[in-house]
């Protein structure tokens, strides 16, 4: 019975939040505070704190702690595969059928048309990664360490898993 | 040998992407175009796209997509895992074991830190888009066109993506191709 509810819990979120996992925070809060109990909402803000504070994606963070403490690993492999499995299945499906097709004219103009909105929505985050860097860490150091990573990416070819190693040990020495 | 290099490469992706799914989307990038060339950047840009007209987390759509593309069922368990088993596990531990470490000083300097290069990545990514929307057969003009609306609409006016995403595609499937325009015309 809990790993029904834990599958429902993460499924409802997972096939209703659209823009990614940060946007199906409030609905998985709704689910697991609101609708079954499991935390209390300083408990919630805690957990998610903690995914903020840690790499990788926040969903399927919150999705595997809050399904293993209510259901053990059993109870964590759910809730990650509500949360991933239909969307994803959904994903491969109209992706083939694309792919199936992908030397007509139609569909290589699909391509085309996209490509302007990819380049908006990834400049949008842009904006709103600055805007959250200029509240985080103030304008200077915005700049300052988004220049340095721009030339030691752009410029020096560097791997970008040197240049955030670096960027995380900055930020706990200079800005702690 | 193929799955060894899907695995590092999600693994790195999940490992190093902080502020969730959104942000590590440049590093999927760098990962599966620039680096092990699983398609270029013009599929990945139709990936990114389908993804982000569904709902659910965008990062294991992607990886759950690419690592199927490349190595079949096995392919995308293990894309899936690397990128989430391991901040699952540190997140179980680290809530479970020790809970104060979020409030520290050092932590929230890390977390902040990382921002600034996120946003370079993201930058550089969406100039990529720009400059091949403007040299494909839609040319500058276009391009700019569909770049300042799209703007509008989904900056100013907050319309979901997936919406106008679909809108493109239903006209891209409609729109004649011009050698069928003009049997149309001489027929009317």
């Amino acid at each position: 019975m809990i790993y029904w509810q834990i599958f429902l819990a993460f499924f409802l979120p997972g096939i209703l939040g659209y823009g990614g996992g940060p946007a199906s925070i409030p609905l998985v809060e709704h689910e697991v505070v609101d609708r079954y109990g499991w935390l209390s909402v300083e408990e919630f803000s805690e957990v998610l704190a903690l995914g903020n504070a840690l790499p990788g994606p926040i969903a399927t963070k919150m999705a595997g702690y809050i399904g293993y403490q209510e259901g053990g690993i059993l109870g964590a492999i759910i809730a990650v595969f509500a949360t991933v499995g239909p969307s994803l299945i959904l994903m491969i499906a109209l992706l083939g059928l694309l792919m199936k097709y992908k030397e007509s004219p139609r569909v290589k103009r699909m391509t085309t048309y996209i490509r302007p909105v990819i380049a908006v929505l990834l400049g949008i985050m842009t904006y709103e990664f600055f805007f959250s860097a200029y509240e985080g860490v103030g304008i200077w150091q915005t700049l300052f360490i988004g220049a340095a990573s721009f030339v030691l990416m752009e410029k020096l070819k560097v791997h970008p898993a040197y240049v955030i190693a670096g960027a995380l040990v900055y930020g706990a020495v200079v800005l702690a | 040998m193929t799955h060894l290099h899907i695995f590092l490469a999600f693994f790195r992706v999940g490992i190093l992407g902080y502020g969730g799914g959104p942000s590590s989307i440049p590093l999927v990038h760098k990962e599966v175009v620039d680096k092990y060339k699983w398609m270029d950047t013009d599929e990945f840009g139709d990936v990114l796209a389908l993804g982000n007209a569904l709902p659910g987390p965008i990062a294991t759509k992607m990886a759950g997509y690419i690592g199927y593309r490349v190595g079949g069922f096995l392919g995308m368990l293990n894309a899936l895992i690397a990128t989430m088993l391991p901040t699952i596990i540190l997140m179980i531990l680290l809530l479970t074991v020790l809970n104060s470490y979020k409030d520290q000083p050092w932590v929230k300097g890390m977390a902040t830190a990382v921002v600034p290069v996120v946003m370079v990545m993201l930058a550089t990514l969406t100039w990529d888009f720009v400059k091949k929307s403007g040299t494909s057969q839609l040319g500058w003009i276009w391009a700019s066109v569909l770049i300042v609306v799209g703007v509008v609409l989904l900056y100013f006016f907050n319309i979901h993506p997936a919406i106008i995403i679909l809108i493109l595609l239903v006209a891209a499937l409609v729109k004649k191709d011009s050698t069928s325009e003009k049997k149309e015309n001489q027929a009317s």
